[in-house]
Protein backbone atom coordinates (compact mmCIF):
# COMPACT_ATOMS: atom_id res chain seq x y z
CA UNK A 1 0.00 0.00 0.00
CA UNK A 2 0.93 3.28 -0.76
CA UNK A 3 1.01 6.77 0.92
CA UNK A 4 -1.72 9.01 -0.41
CA UNK A 5 0.66 12.12 -0.63
CA UNK A 6 3.34 10.58 -2.43
CA UNK A 7 4.83 7.16 -3.07
CA UNK A 8 6.42 5.48 -0.50
CA UNK A 9 5.20 2.58 1.67
CA UNK A 10 2.75 3.36 4.03
CA UNK A 11 2.83 2.66 7.60
CA UNK A 12 -0.60 2.97 8.11
CA UNK A 13 -4.12 2.48 6.59
CA UNK A 14 -6.85 4.15 7.95
CA UNK A 15 -10.00 2.67 6.85
CA UNK A 16 -12.21 5.11 8.96
CA UNK A 17 -10.87 8.25 6.88
CA UNK A 18 -9.90 6.26 3.88
CA UNK A 19 -6.49 6.91 4.02
CA UNK A 20 -2.94 5.66 4.07
CA UNK A 21 0.04 7.48 4.56
CA UNK A 22 4.07 7.16 4.66
CA UNK A 23 5.99 7.93 7.97
CA UNK A 24 6.69 11.39 6.97
CA UNK A 25 3.31 12.40 5.85
CA UNK A 26 1.74 10.43 8.78
CA UNK A 27 3.61 12.37 11.17
CA UNK A 28 2.81 15.78 9.32
CA UNK A 29 -1.23 15.08 9.85
CA UNK A 30 -1.03 13.50 13.49
CA UNK A 31 0.22 17.19 14.32
CA UNK A 32 -2.10 19.10 11.92
CA UNK A 33 -4.99 17.03 13.27
CA UNK A 34 -4.04 17.48 16.49
CA UNK A 35 -3.97 21.75 16.30
CA UNK A 36 -7.38 21.45 14.51
CA UNK A 37 -8.77 19.55 17.48
CA UNK A 38 -6.97 22.42 19.24
CA UNK A 39 -8.61 25.19 18.13
CA UNK A 40 -12.18 23.65 17.30
CA UNK A 41 -12.48 22.68 20.94
CA UNK A 42 -10.92 26.35 21.97
CA UNK A 43 -8.64 24.11 24.23
CA UNK A 44 -6.11 26.67 25.02
CA UNK A 45 -4.13 29.49 22.90
CA UNK A 46 -0.51 30.42 22.03
CA UNK A 47 0.28 31.82 25.06
CA UNK A 48 -1.10 29.96 27.85
CA UNK A 49 1.35 27.39 29.89
CA UNK A 50 0.36 23.69 29.66
CA UNK A 51 1.06 21.33 32.03
CA UNK A 52 1.30 17.62 30.00
CA UNK A 53 0.36 14.47 32.45
CA UNK A 54 2.58 11.85 30.87
CA UNK A 55 2.91 8.50 32.40
CA UNK A 56 5.57 7.29 30.05
CA UNK A 57 3.14 5.58 27.64
CA UNK A 58 2.40 6.26 24.05
CA UNK A 59 -0.30 8.83 24.25
CA UNK A 60 0.99 11.30 26.92
CA UNK A 61 4.19 11.38 25.27
CA UNK A 62 3.08 11.44 21.93
CA UNK A 63 0.57 14.52 22.67
CA UNK A 64 3.89 16.03 24.57
CA UNK A 65 5.78 15.52 21.47
CA UNK A 66 3.27 17.65 19.34
CA UNK A 67 3.22 19.83 21.55
CA UNK A 68 6.33 20.79 21.80
CA UNK A 69 6.84 20.23 17.99
CA UNK A 70 3.99 23.02 17.63
CA UNK A 71 5.79 25.59 19.84
CA UNK A 72 3.40 25.36 22.73
CA UNK A 73 4.92 26.10 26.31
CA UNK A 74 4.04 22.56 27.59
CA UNK A 75 6.07 21.22 30.84
CA UNK A 76 5.00 17.70 31.59
CA UNK A 77 3.96 15.89 34.95
CA UNK A 78 4.30 12.76 36.16
CA UNK A 79 3.49 10.59 39.00
CA UNK A 80 5.13 8.09 40.31
CA UNK A 81 2.54 5.56 41.84
CA UNK A 82 5.28 3.32 43.21
CA UNK A 83 3.35 0.23 41.30
CA UNK A 84 6.99 -2.03 41.13
CA UNK A 85 5.54 -5.32 42.01
CA UNK A 86 6.23 -7.76 40.35
CA UNK A 87 7.52 -5.77 37.58
CA UNK A 88 9.08 -2.22 38.13
CA UNK A 89 6.22 -0.66 35.99
CA UNK A 90 6.86 2.93 37.60
CA UNK A 91 10.40 2.95 37.56
CA UNK A 92 10.81 2.10 34.17
CA UNK A 93 7.66 4.40 33.09
CA UNK A 94 9.63 7.33 34.59
CA UNK A 95 12.73 5.89 32.70
CA UNK A 96 10.79 6.29 29.74
CA UNK A 97 9.87 10.20 30.70
CA UNK A 98 13.12 11.02 31.32
CA UNK A 99 14.57 9.54 28.20
CA UNK A 100 12.00 11.60 26.45
CA UNK A 101 12.85 14.79 27.50
CA UNK A 102 16.83 14.15 27.62
CA UNK A 103 16.71 12.62 24.05
CA UNK A 104 13.36 12.98 22.28
CA UNK A 105 13.42 14.06 18.53
CA UNK A 106 10.91 16.92 19.62
CA UNK A 107 14.32 18.89 20.35
CA UNK A 108 15.27 19.55 16.70
CA UNK A 109 13.58 22.43 15.61
CA UNK A 110 11.66 22.49 12.48
CA UNK A 111 12.71 24.38 9.20
CA UNK A 112 12.07 25.33 5.68
CA UNK A 113 13.81 23.24 3.10
CA UNK A 114 15.35 25.99 1.93
CA UNK A 115 17.12 27.42 4.80
CA UNK A 116 20.53 26.44 5.45
CA UNK A 117 21.02 28.35 8.62
CA UNK A 118 21.60 26.05 12.13
CA UNK A 119 18.77 26.74 14.16
CA UNK A 120 18.89 26.00 17.65
CA UNK A 121 17.34 23.60 19.51
CA UNK A 122 14.02 23.71 21.12
CA UNK A 123 14.75 24.51 24.76
CA UNK A 124 14.15 21.57 27.40
CA UNK A 125 10.50 21.65 28.91
CA UNK A 126 10.70 21.20 32.63
CA UNK A 127 9.81 17.63 34.24
CA UNK A 128 8.02 18.15 37.37
CA UNK A 129 8.09 14.48 39.30
CA UNK A 130 5.75 13.56 42.32
CA UNK A 131 6.44 10.60 43.99
CA UNK A 132 3.40 9.46 46.11
CA UNK A 133 5.38 6.91 48.20
CA UNK A 134 7.88 9.40 49.20
CA UNK A 135 5.35 12.29 49.79
CA UNK A 136 2.66 10.33 51.42
CA UNK A 137 4.31 7.14 53.24
CA UNK A 138 2.43 4.74 51.05
CA UNK A 139 2.57 3.26 47.43
CA UNK A 140 -1.04 3.29 45.68
CA UNK A 141 -1.23 -0.68 46.08
CA UNK A 142 -0.29 -0.17 49.68
CA UNK A 143 -2.51 2.98 50.79
CA UNK A 144 -6.01 0.56 48.88
CA UNK A 145 -5.10 -2.15 50.95
CA UNK A 146 -4.73 0.01 53.93
CA UNK A 147 -8.20 1.67 52.88
CA UNK A 148 -9.94 -1.23 51.78
CA UNK A 149 -10.50 0.87 48.97
CA UNK A 150 -11.55 -0.27 45.13
CA UNK A 151 -12.65 -3.71 45.95
CA UNK A 152 -8.97 -5.42 45.61
CA UNK A 153 -8.14 -3.37 42.83
CA UNK A 154 -5.89 0.06 43.49
CA UNK A 155 -7.47 1.67 40.42
CA UNK A 156 -9.94 3.48 42.55
CA UNK A 157 -7.38 5.14 44.73
CA UNK A 158 -4.74 5.50 41.99
CA UNK A 159 -7.48 7.94 40.20
CA UNK A 160 -8.09 10.12 42.88
CA UNK A 161 -4.68 10.21 44.09
CA UNK A 162 -3.44 11.63 39.92
CA UNK A 163 -6.53 13.78 39.77
CA UNK A 164 -5.62 15.74 42.90
CA UNK A 165 -2.04 15.67 42.35
CA UNK A 166 -2.83 17.13 38.75
CA UNK A 167 -4.79 19.53 39.82
CA UNK A 168 -3.29 21.04 42.94
CA UNK A 169 0.06 21.04 41.00
CA UNK A 170 -0.78 23.21 37.91
CA UNK A 171 -2.21 25.45 40.18
CA UNK A 172 0.37 25.70 42.18
CA UNK A 173 2.75 25.83 39.58
CA UNK A 174 1.00 28.85 37.59
CA UNK A 175 -0.22 26.31 34.85
CA UNK A 176 -3.95 27.32 33.33
CA UNK A 177 -4.35 24.05 31.48
CA UNK A 178 -4.23 20.54 32.04
CA UNK A 179 -3.68 18.08 29.18
CA UNK A 180 -4.09 14.42 29.16
CA UNK A 181 -3.36 11.61 26.26
CA UNK A 182 -7.36 10.26 26.59
CA UNK A 183 -7.42 9.11 22.97
CA UNK A 184 -10.43 8.52 20.93
CA UNK A 185 -10.69 5.01 22.40
CA UNK A 186 -10.68 5.91 25.98
CA UNK A 187 -13.52 7.66 25.37
CA UNK A 188 -15.59 5.33 23.40
CA UNK A 189 -15.36 2.81 26.32
CA UNK A 190 -16.38 5.74 28.93
CA UNK A 191 -19.26 6.62 26.38
CA UNK A 192 -19.84 2.80 25.94
CA UNK A 193 -19.69 1.74 29.67
CA UNK A 194 -22.12 5.46 30.79
CA UNK A 195 -24.55 4.49 27.82
CA UNK A 196 -25.11 0.84 28.95
CA UNK A 197 -25.88 2.30 32.30
CA UNK A 198 -27.64 5.15 31.06
CA UNK A 199 -24.96 7.27 33.50
CA UNK A 200 -26.71 10.68 32.23
CA UNK A 201 -24.47 12.95 34.93
CA UNK A 202 -21.46 11.68 33.31
CA UNK A 203 -22.82 11.96 29.99
CA UNK A 204 -23.26 15.79 30.62
CA UNK A 205 -19.87 15.85 32.03
CA UNK A 206 -18.02 14.21 29.15
CA UNK A 207 -16.19 16.45 26.69
CA UNK A 208 -12.60 17.40 24.91
CA UNK A 209 -12.55 20.04 27.43
CA UNK A 210 -13.97 20.47 31.20
CA UNK A 211 -13.76 24.24 31.46
CA UNK A 212 -12.08 26.03 35.10
CA UNK A 213 -15.40 26.71 35.95
CA UNK A 214 -15.00 26.99 39.89
CA UNK A 215 -12.03 28.47 41.50
CA UNK A 216 -9.27 26.24 42.45
CA UNK A 217 -10.18 23.61 39.35
CA UNK A 218 -8.08 23.87 36.34
CA UNK A 219 -8.90 23.77 32.50
CA UNK A 220 -8.53 19.83 31.58
CA UNK A 221 -8.22 18.82 27.71
CA UNK A 222 -8.11 15.82 25.79
CA UNK A 223 -6.11 17.04 22.45
CA UNK A 224 -5.77 13.78 21.19
CA UNK A 225 -9.53 12.72 21.55
CA UNK A 226 -10.29 12.08 17.87
CA UNK A 227 -7.63 9.59 17.32
CA UNK A 228 -7.79 6.13 17.48
CA UNK A 229 -5.73 4.22 20.27
CA UNK A 230 -4.11 2.67 16.91
CA UNK A 231 -2.64 5.79 15.70
CA UNK A 232 -1.28 7.61 18.51
CA UNK A 233 0.90 4.10 18.98
CA UNK A 234 1.18 4.43 15.56
CA UNK A 235 2.83 7.85 15.96
CA UNK A 236 4.76 7.00 18.71
CA UNK A 237 6.28 4.38 16.86
CA UNK A 238 7.10 6.29 13.22
CA UNK A 239 8.46 9.03 15.41
CA UNK A 240 10.79 6.80 17.33
CA UNK A 241 9.42 7.75 21.05
CA UNK A 242 10.51 5.27 23.28
CA UNK A 243 7.45 4.95 25.28
CA UNK A 244 6.67 1.86 27.99
CA UNK A 245 5.34 -0.93 26.14
CA UNK A 246 4.09 -2.72 29.78
CA UNK A 247 0.37 -2.21 30.47
CA UNK A 248 -0.06 -0.93 34.38
CA UNK A 249 -0.48 -4.54 35.95
CA UNK A 250 -3.31 -3.74 37.69
CA UNK A 251 -5.44 -2.62 34.53
CA UNK A 252 -4.94 -5.91 32.69
CA UNK A 253 -8.40 -7.40 32.32
CA UNK A 254 -10.21 -4.65 33.55
CA UNK A 255 -13.28 -3.30 32.29
CA UNK A 256 -12.37 -0.75 30.23
CA UNK A 257 -9.70 -2.96 27.86
CA UNK A 258 -13.06 -5.37 27.74
CA UNK A 259 -15.05 -2.36 26.19
CA UNK A 260 -12.34 -1.77 23.87
CA UNK A 261 -12.18 -5.13 22.91
CA UNK A 262 -15.73 -5.13 22.06
CA UNK A 263 -15.24 -2.04 20.11
CA UNK A 264 -12.57 -2.84 17.98
CA UNK A 265 -14.29 -5.72 17.11
CA UNK A 266 -17.13 -3.68 16.09
CA UNK A 267 -15.09 -1.40 14.02
CA UNK A 268 -12.90 -4.00 11.97
CA UNK A 269 -16.63 -5.35 10.54
CA UNK A 270 -17.75 -1.54 10.78
CA UNK A 271 -14.61 0.96 10.00
CA UNK A 272 -15.36 4.35 11.29
CA UNK A 273 -17.92 2.99 14.18
CA UNK A 274 -16.19 4.11 17.13
CA UNK A 275 -15.53 7.78 15.10
CA UNK A 276 -18.99 8.40 14.75
CA UNK A 277 -20.12 6.68 18.06
CA UNK A 278 -18.23 9.67 19.36
CA UNK A 279 -18.75 12.37 17.04
CA UNK A 280 -22.59 12.02 16.94
CA UNK A 281 -22.22 12.18 20.85
CA UNK A 282 -20.65 15.47 20.76
CA UNK A 283 -23.13 16.52 18.54
CA UNK A 284 -26.05 15.43 20.51
CA UNK A 285 -24.14 17.07 23.77
CA UNK A 286 -23.36 20.41 21.86
CA UNK A 287 -26.80 20.54 20.70
CA UNK A 288 -28.14 20.13 24.62
CA UNK A 289 -29.34 16.94 24.81
CA UNK A 290 -27.77 16.69 28.02
CA UNK A 291 -27.87 20.06 29.58
CA UNK A 292 -30.89 19.21 31.77
CA UNK A 293 -28.26 16.57 33.52
CA UNK A 294 -25.41 18.53 34.17
CA UNK A 295 -25.63 19.56 37.66
CA UNK A 296 -23.20 21.71 39.66
CA UNK A 297 -22.63 21.13 42.84
CA UNK A 298 -22.11 23.09 45.23
CA UNK A 299 -18.37 23.07 46.03
CA UNK A 300 -16.68 23.46 49.27
CA UNK A 301 -12.98 24.51 50.01
CA UNK A 302 -11.61 21.04 51.66
CA UNK A 303 -10.90 21.82 55.62
CA UNK A 304 -7.24 20.37 55.45
CA UNK A 305 -5.61 21.73 51.94
CA UNK A 306 -8.28 24.01 50.87
CA UNK A 307 -9.01 22.30 47.22
CA UNK A 308 -12.48 22.19 45.98
CA UNK A 309 -14.42 19.19 47.63
CA UNK A 310 -18.29 18.47 46.92
CA UNK A 311 -18.82 17.90 50.73
CA UNK A 312 -17.89 20.09 53.46
CA UNK A 313 -15.13 19.01 55.84
CA UNK A 314 -12.16 17.53 54.11
CA UNK A 315 -11.81 15.90 50.71
CA UNK A 316 -11.75 12.21 49.57
CA UNK A 317 -7.92 12.84 49.11
CA UNK A 318 -7.13 14.30 52.60
CA UNK A 319 -9.39 11.28 54.11
CA UNK A 320 -7.65 8.55 52.02
CA UNK A 321 -4.34 9.62 53.02
CA UNK A 322 -5.31 10.87 56.37
CA UNK A 323 -3.53 14.06 55.89
CA UNK A 324 -4.00 16.41 58.38
CA UNK A 325 -1.19 19.54 57.84
CA UNK A 326 -0.84 19.62 54.44
CA UNK A 327 0.97 22.89 54.10
CA UNK A 328 -1.31 24.80 51.72
CA UNK B 1 8.23 -18.16 10.69
CA UNK B 2 7.65 -16.73 13.90
CA UNK B 3 5.61 -13.05 15.18
CA UNK B 4 6.38 -12.16 18.60
CA UNK B 5 3.25 -11.01 20.37
CA UNK B 6 3.48 -10.22 24.05
CA UNK B 7 6.77 -12.20 24.61
CA UNK B 8 4.96 -14.87 22.64
CA UNK B 9 5.99 -16.68 19.66
CA UNK B 10 3.61 -17.69 17.07
CA UNK B 11 4.46 -19.36 14.21
CA UNK B 12 3.03 -18.42 10.77
CA UNK B 13 3.47 -19.40 6.90
CA UNK B 14 6.01 -17.44 4.92
CA UNK B 15 4.69 -15.73 1.94
CA UNK B 16 1.19 -14.88 3.27
CA UNK B 17 0.36 -11.16 4.10
CA UNK B 18 0.27 -9.87 7.62
CA UNK B 19 -3.92 -9.80 7.45
CA UNK B 20 -3.97 -13.38 6.56
CA UNK B 21 -1.64 -14.04 9.47
CA UNK B 22 -3.53 -11.74 12.15
CA UNK B 23 -7.05 -13.66 10.55
CA UNK B 24 -4.91 -16.96 11.42
CA UNK B 25 -3.75 -15.87 14.74
CA UNK B 26 -7.45 -14.53 15.92
CA UNK B 27 -5.89 -11.30 15.87
CA UNK B 28 -7.99 -8.33 15.93
CA UNK B 29 -5.99 -6.12 13.16
CA UNK B 30 -7.70 -3.38 15.14
CA UNK B 31 -5.51 -3.90 18.37
CA UNK B 32 -2.20 -4.11 16.90
CA UNK B 33 0.41 -2.05 14.84
CA UNK B 34 2.93 -4.19 12.43
CA UNK B 35 6.10 -3.96 12.70
CA UNK B 36 8.66 -5.67 9.98
CA UNK B 37 12.45 -5.71 10.22
CA UNK B 38 12.16 -2.43 13.01
CA UNK B 39 9.50 -0.62 10.43
CA UNK B 40 5.99 0.12 10.70
CA UNK B 41 3.73 -1.82 7.93
CA UNK B 42 0.49 -2.05 6.59
CA UNK B 43 -1.21 -5.15 6.66
CA UNK B 44 -0.94 -6.53 3.36
CA UNK B 45 2.65 -6.29 3.18
CA UNK B 46 3.65 -9.89 2.91
CA UNK B 47 5.74 -11.61 5.38
CA UNK B 48 9.33 -13.72 4.35
CA UNK B 49 10.99 -16.58 6.11
CA UNK B 50 13.93 -13.65 7.32
CA UNK B 51 11.66 -11.23 8.69
CA UNK B 52 11.42 -10.41 11.94
CA UNK B 53 7.71 -9.90 12.62
CA UNK B 54 6.49 -8.09 16.04
CA UNK B 55 3.06 -7.28 16.85
CA UNK B 56 2.37 -4.24 19.09
CA UNK B 57 -0.42 -4.37 21.17
CA UNK B 58 -1.88 -0.93 21.36
CA UNK B 59 -5.10 -1.48 23.39
CA UNK B 60 -4.42 0.12 27.28
CA UNK B 61 -6.74 1.08 29.94
CA UNK B 62 -5.09 2.27 33.07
Amino acid sequence: MRCRKCDERAVINMRHHKLALCAEHYGEWFIAQTERAIEKYKMFSRDERILVAVSGGKDSLSLWDVLLRLGYQADGLYIGLGINDPEPYSDLSLEKTRQFVAHGEWRVANRADNDSAPLAPRPSPILHVVDIPATYGKSIPEISRAKARGQGKPCSACGLTKRYVMNRLALEKGYTVLATGHNLDDEVAVLFQNTLRWQTGYLARQAPVLPASREGLTRKVKPLCRFYERETAAYALARGIDYIYAECPHAVGNLTNFYKTLLNQLETESPGSKLAFYLEFLRARGQGVFDKYNRADELHACETCGQPTSAPGRCAFCRMWDVSAIVR
Amino acid sequence: MQITYRDKKLEVKPGSTARDALKKLSIDPESVLIVVNGKLVTDDAILREQDEVKLVAVVSGG
